[in-house]
């Protein structure tokens, strides 16, 4: 008669892991929700979020139903110059305009039809914030997502290989660290046209090849002469089985934090290179619109007050986007180095 | 002697300074290099502006290929690229134009890269080092301050503020305070680096002839960084010598001393008549130098530096202010995290138990303990701070490195940016260099002996 074992599992694998990864999460939000600075910038995110992605698709549509009356919808579908057939050509970004606004009048300030005014050429300012927010956040999650990956891995490798590995990615890193970044991408800007998937390789490479990689390595460090590590090469573990399973598990809360901090650094890099006018190949940003304003002489003409809101609300947001990711990056803190942790 | 002298040179302070340049060679190497693969891996070359251009035939396209030479096999042109930054021959500007009486025998016309960066590096330097060291310091002082007084309101409220002004996007942040103080209250000129009115009636400073563009202005700007790199030198070695002295008397005396004797030196020097083919009238008749003229009966001819000196500080005043705001926030963040760590260390407790005063345990115990980390940070954010003289130097004008590389860019003046750009991270890799210098000398327990 053959031996059977007689280990029956309850549960399948899977739902075990899931169940324990389920309680490590739910741990580690508590231990965020403790913080009040985390929790404001995950809310501001959150709204951003909602603004870009959901209120976006739908913001013609909502003006349509409640801020135009029917005879002004009339009205507009009629004029004799410029007529237009649907609302959308209202609410473009880049082309949009109001019929029922003559050119002379705008800049526009805040009315119903446009709740943050028109621009000089006519736009409206509300649909080019919520149609830029949606491109800086992708920018900005895509690029940090690049860093952490590439941060990590040659984290990990060093960590665990050294010797000759270590000091070419250490100098390498030496180098990236002190990269003029933002003069680099000016001059390259100058070049070649940079769109927004580029721009997001570019700096999530430079960013990952930088000083992540040196706090990711120091970490890595610490975890690779834990017992468990050489316990795992006894059962036979391989170099691969060893980084993957046990050593970068123990590095993605370091990393995810550093991810944050990166999300700014993107952000405002964009921001940063489209107000000078150096990323021909986004056509719509929150710099695009604060240089629009300056260029034609709004923010610095004396009174500049009067055109507020062609200058204030893109400022504000790339403000508030960068300081939540940064808040975020802060509670998180908190949460992976204890002894932040209040008395 | 020479044996004491390779010792001195091979062990300690003297082997961990020598083996920093040498990384910091390799790593400079690195860097061209990197410029050169990533510039080397983009479609087309400089003579695709050209394409667009009708009158420009083929043939005439190629002599240009040939004259730049682009012809030239990649690693010849890799050499070539190499040298020319070793030798100083950084090409000739695509826009600038000969200023000199005598041209360079290469660019005839044209301006050589070099002799516009060499012009423009001393302004971004000044710009750099001040407000790193200002707001560097007041990071320092508040973020002690806050972390001492941990819970009360101005926790809260700097912690705000310094969020805030940390992750601000600074163009935004740039034009409303140039709004605020140069349009509005109009206490600051708008941007720029000099206020031509004051400087029509300087006909020659010393031996140089004023009337070629400004080089009159580099002069005195030129004064005006040696005086404060020398008085900050000055001032910092009486510093360090007056520490440990026995009486707290003699340390205020001896660094007032030298306070007072560094300003009365450059008083005289600022103040003082140089010689210069200026009308005493017409001089008299500009507002800046009347008081000078009147007061000081200066003979016909001279001119004190002092009004002209004064108008870059008024022209670097909101530049300063600007950069200061937006830098000392991470500092200040920084110094307080540290400085909460600090604070419940075992020795703090033991300072307080024997029962300093609080102001000597915060100063002595807690803060020079955290202030190593921060300054690490400082050592990594040099890179982010040259970048972001970039944005500063271009909304105020301010003719630095920073302009220069942006404007050449915006132009196509690709001899130039590429010229500035490796400059920018020469000057990031040689600041990098002093910062760690100077933090090994800081922590004793960093010597890599």
């Amino acid at each position: 008669m053959q031996a059977t074992s007689t280990f029956k599992p309850t549960e399948a694998l899977w739902r075990v892991r899931l169940h324990l990864l389920w309680r490590g999460l739910k741990g580690t939000w508590a231990m965020f929700a403790e913080s009040k600075i985390g929790l404001t910038g995950l809310g501001i995110i959150v709204f951003f979020a909602i603004f870009g992605f959901v209120l976006w698709p739908i913001y013609p549509w909502l003006m349509e139903r409640f801020a135009w009356t029917p005879e002004e919808l009339e009205a507009a579908r009629n004029v004799p110059y410029g007529a237009i057939s649907s609302i959308e050509q209202v609410y473009h970004p880049v082309v949009g305009y109001d019929p029922l606004i003559p050119g002379i009048e705008n800049p526009s300030p805040p009315s119903r039809r446009h709740p943050l005014g028109t621009n000089q050429y006519g736009r409206d300012i509300l649909a080019q914030l919520m149609a830029s927010t949606s491109s800086e956040f992708m920018l900005g999650v895509l690029a940090a997502f690049i860093t952490v990956v590439i941060g990590t891995l040659v984290g990990a490798i060093t960590a665990y290989y050294g010797g000759f590995v270590d000091t070419f990615f250490m100098r390498l890193a030496d180098v990236f660290i002190l990269f003029p970044l933002v003069s680099f991408l000016i001059v390259l800007g100058s070049m070649i046209e940079l769109t927004l998937i580029k721009l997001a390789f570019i700096l999530g490479i430079f960013f990952g090849f930088g000083q992540i990689t040196v706090i990711l390595k120091s970490q890595a460090l610490a975890v690779k002469v834990k017992p468990y590590i050489e316990a795992a090469k006894v059962a036979g573990g391989g170099h691969f089985h060893v980084i993957f399973r046990h050593i970068i598990p123990n590095l993605l809360p370091l990393a995810f934090l550093y991810m944050m901090f990166n999300v700014t650094s993107a952000i405002f890099s964009e921001a940063a290179l489209s107000f000078f006018g150096l990323l021909p190949g986004i056509k719509i940003s929150w710099g695009i619109m604060i240089d629009a304003a300056h260029s034609d002489g709004y923010i610095l003409g004396g009174r500049s007050f009067q055109n507020w809101w062609l200058w204030v609300p893109p400022g504000v947001a790339i403000t508030l986007l960068c300081s939540a990711f940064y808040l975020v990056g802060r509670g998180l803190d908190e949460v992976v180095n204890p002894r932040l942790r209040k008395r | 002697m020479s044996i004491r002298i390779w010792h001195a040179l091979t062990s300690g302070m003297g082997k961990f300074i020598i083996v920093r340049v040498f990384q910091i060679i390799l790593v400079l190497y690195l860097y061209m290099t990197l410029v050169f693969i990533i510039l080397e891996a983009q479609p087309g070359d400089i003579t695709d502006i050209y394409t667009a251009n009708p009158k420009i035939t083929p043939e005439a396209k190629e002599a240009i290929v040939k004259q730049l030479g682009l012809d030239k096999p990649i690693h010849e042109r890799y050499l070539n690229y190499l040298r020319n930054f070793v030798t100083g021959h950084l090409g000739c500007s695509f826009k600038w134009g000969n200023i000199r009486d005598v041209p360079d025998p290469v660019c005839r016309e044209q301006r050589p890269t070099w002799d516009l960066i060499k012009e423009r590096l001393p302004r971004t330097i000044v710009l750099f080092l001040t407000y790193t060291i200002v707001s560097f310091y007041i990071g320092f002082f508040l973020g002690k301050l806050i972390a001492w007084r941990r819970g009360a309101v101005i926790e809260y409220l700097s912690t705000v503020v310094g969020v805030v002004l940390f992750t601000i996007f600074t163009p935004w942040f740039a034009l409303l305070l140039v709004w605020l103080f140069a349009v509005n209250a109009g206490v600051v000129p708008i941007g720029g680096f000099i206020n031509p009115d004051s400087w029509t009636n300087v006909r020659q400073i010393g031996t140089t002839d004023c009337s070629i563009g400004i080089s009159c202005s580099n002069i005195v700007f030129t004064h005006l960084l040696m005086w404060l790199g020398g008085l900050s030198l000055f001032w910092g070695i009486v510093y360090l010598w007056s520490r440990h002295f026995p009486y707290a008397w003699q340390k205020h005396a001896a660094r007032w001393g030298a306070v007072a004797f560094g300003l009365i030196l450059a008083g005289l020097f600022f103040g003082g008549g140089w010689l210069g083919e200026v009308d005493r009238v017409t001089l008299a008749r500009d507002t800046r130098f009347q008081f000078f003229v009147w007061y000081f009966e200066f003979p016909a001819g001279t001119i004190p530096l002092f009004p002209l000196a004064l108008d870059f500080v008024q022209h670097l005043a909101l530049p300063i202010l600007t950069l200061t705001l937006i830098s000392f926030a991470g500092t200040m963040l920084l110094m307080r995290n540290t400085m909460l760590e600090t604070m419940r260390e075992d020795y703090v407790m033991a300072a307080k138990a024997k029962g300093l005063p609080d102001h000597i345990v915060r100063d002595k115990h807690a803060a020079r303990n955290a202030l190593l980390p921060v300054v690490t940070s400082l050592i990594f954010a040099i890179a982010f701070s040259v970048d972001g003289g970039v944005f500063t130097e271009t909304i105020f004008s301010w003719p630095g490195m920073g302009q220069l590389l942006l404007l050449s860019a915006l132009e196509q003046d690709y001899p130039v940016a590429i010229g500035s750009l490796v400059f920018t991270g020469i000057f990031a890799l040689i600041a990098h260099l002093i910062a760690d210098i100077l933090y090994a000398f800081l922590d004793p327990r960093i010597r890599y002996d």
